[in-house]
């Protein structure tokens, strides 16, 4: 028998030393439960849109089995090119400036690693979405989290950017509309990040995926301030707007040296975006305005429900701007995060996920994501007031 | 159409407190707005949509294209009108193409349906012609899908 304990690990140490998701731990335990309500799920609650599910069973049916080129369907790059100009008025040549991923997550990981060195730092701001650190770390670069709190409304700020960055700052990482706050930059703060960029000669990779749900501000990109598109990779994909996860097709839009670097790791490695995925998403930018629009519509709504909520609840919770979660505090209960959340579960069955899965500033805050339908948002509100109120009296 | 009615129309049975929560407005406006939808007949009522197939109900609907001869003056206001007063006729609309009139109609079994198309809508002075299509089974009515999807195999919890 071979007794692993006698040799020193097998796994690479910068693997070894990631830390697990938080998210993960927090998904065994709520498995192990039966009628839960959760709030604790980053994914749309609509099935996606039908007309877009019918053209994929079509394309299949004509015997759609086979690769694509490394980039991506053609078309579908024609259709990114003129969905992205036309909605945030920035150009991009299909040719050589779009790649399609397998869904955003690996745009992200192609960039990181497209441009990062060994001891690079990168600034991205917390709380955030659970890859952003340890993607930086497996690419052994050094990420350096930038918190981020309710006053602004989690915006990252120049000032608090100006105080992490060094000589050795190479690339910044931006999500807005932010997982798991919901915050949204205004036009002015991206411009102020803008010049910060320019400044530093920083490369900027955007992971834009919830901007098509914005419900307050502009639907904007960064990569359409002065002098951003030579340094930004632009990334989104057809998840969450579009109700797609499950589909795996995101993309990058990035100038064609960054795409190019990009696609050299993507071919040697994944190859291609599914073809049926790819055909889907065409019909998606085609025709899925109406669709698309609907569930935003049904999101803020939601966001408006939950929102007052949970503040009648007595959690202090910012307005979310964008995404499908409030992060609501809960530190001012005199309870951690984490706690907050086992009680919450064992006591009412509701799931919430702590906001230190998103990073250390996280705690004292939950997330509670609304891509959930309205009945279940509905009682899983009534029992958090009950569990708040619980807690207050003592 | 205003949200407000969007709302009511997906759920009429949502009470004005948690509308005015979503439509981030207080519940008086609310109410304000529903009594005024009430009082000019933009709401006409509210019903639970129901699906009969689940019934152990013998009751036969059919749909029945009539064509007739417009009147001077009356248009086919008048004979549309005096169709659509039989409590028989569940919906009926005025169309264009081969035919002038589509009409919803129900009876508790074939025999009271074939009665009301034989005696008193095909005798109606005016009415031309009648096509009778009986219903087999409703798949969707008003919107909703009579038969639940199936809930997606989500995650509990996921970044």
């Amino acid at each position: 028998m071979n007794d692993s304990k006698s040799r020193p690990s097998r796994v690479a140490r910068h693997v070894a030393g990631l830390p697990r998701s938080g998210i993960r731990d927090f998904f065994d335990i709520v498995s192990a439960r039966d009628d839960v309500i959760s709030l604790g799920i980053g994914e749309p609650d609509f099935v996606t849109p039908w007309h877009i599910r019918e053209s994929s069973v079509y394309a299949l049916e004509r015997g759609a089995t086979s690769y694509t080129a490394n980039l991506g369907l053609l078309e579908l790059r024609e259709c990114i090119a003129r969905y992205i100009s036309g909605t945030f008025g920035v150009p991009y040549d299909p040719g050589s400036e779009v790649l399609v991923t397998v869904g955003v997550s690996e745009a992200l990981d192609l960039a990181v690693r497209a441009v990062i060195e060994p001891g690079d730092e990168v600034l991205y701001h917390e709380p955030c979405y659970v890859s952003y650190g340890p993607l930086v770390r497996m690419a052994h670069g050094v990420p350096v989290a930038v918190d981020t709190t309710p006053d602004p409304g989690f915006k990252v700020t120049v000032d608090s950017l100006e105080k992490k960055v060094t000589p050795k700052t190479k690339l910044l990482l931006l999500n807005f509309p932010t997982n798991p706050t919901g915050a949204v930059l205004d036009r002015a703060d991206m411009e102020g990040i803008a010049r910060f960029a320019v400044k530093h000669d920083l490369l900027v990779i955007t992971d834009e995926v919830y901007t098509e749900l914005t419900y307050e501000g502009e639907c904007a990109s960064i990569a359409a301030q002065p002098g951003m598109r030579e340094r930004t990779i632009l990334l989104n994909g057809f998840s969450k707007a579009w109700a797609m996860t499950g589909f795996r097709v995101g993309f990058a839009c990035a100038p064609p040296e960054l795409i190019e670097a990009m696609m050299k790791i993507h071919q040697y490695t994944m190859l291609c975006a599914p073809i049926l995925s790819q055909r889907a998403a065409i019909e998606a930018i085609r025709n899925g305005d109406a669709a698309k629009r609907e569930m935003c519509e049904e999101y803020r709504r939601r966001r408006n429900y939950i929102h007052a909520a949970l503040n009648e609840a007595g959690l202090e919770c910012h307005k979310p701007r964008g995404a499908f979660y409030a992060f609501p505090r809960v530190g001012h209960l005199g309870i951690k995060s984490k706690d907050f959340s086992l009680r919450l579960l064992d006591e009412e069955k509701v799931a919430c996920v702590p906001g230190t899965a998103f990073g250390a500033c996280g705690e004292g805050f939950i997330r509670c994501s609304y891509a959930t339908q309205m009945d279940d948002i509905r009682e899983a509100m009534k029992r958090i007031a009950a569990f708040v109120g619980r807690l207050k009296a003592g | 159409m205003d949200e407000l009615l969007k709302l009511l129309k997906q759920n009429a049975l949502e009470s004005p407190r948690n509308l005015a929560r979503m439509l981030g407005t207080d519940e008086d406006t609310v109410k304000a707005k529903i009594d005024e939808y009430e009082r000019t007949g933009v709401i006409r009522g509210y019903q639970a949509l129901v699906n009969e197939d689940k019934l152990d109900l013998s009751r036969v609907r059919a749909v029945i294209e009539v064509k007739i001869s417009p009147e001077r003056e009356g248009g086919f206001d008048r004979v549309a009108s005096r169709i659509s007063r039989f409590p028989e006729v569940d919906s009926l609309y005025l169309m264009s193409g081969g035919y002038d009139l589509l009409v919803f109609v129900q009876g508790d079994n074939l025999r009271d349906v074939a009665l009301f198309v034989s005696e008193k809508l095909a005798t109606l002075q005016g009415v031309l012609s009648t096509a009778t299509h009986f219903m087999l089974k409703t798949y969707k009515d008003q919107g909703v899908l009579m038969e639940s999807e199936r809930r997606n195999e989500r995650l509990q919890v996921s970044p």
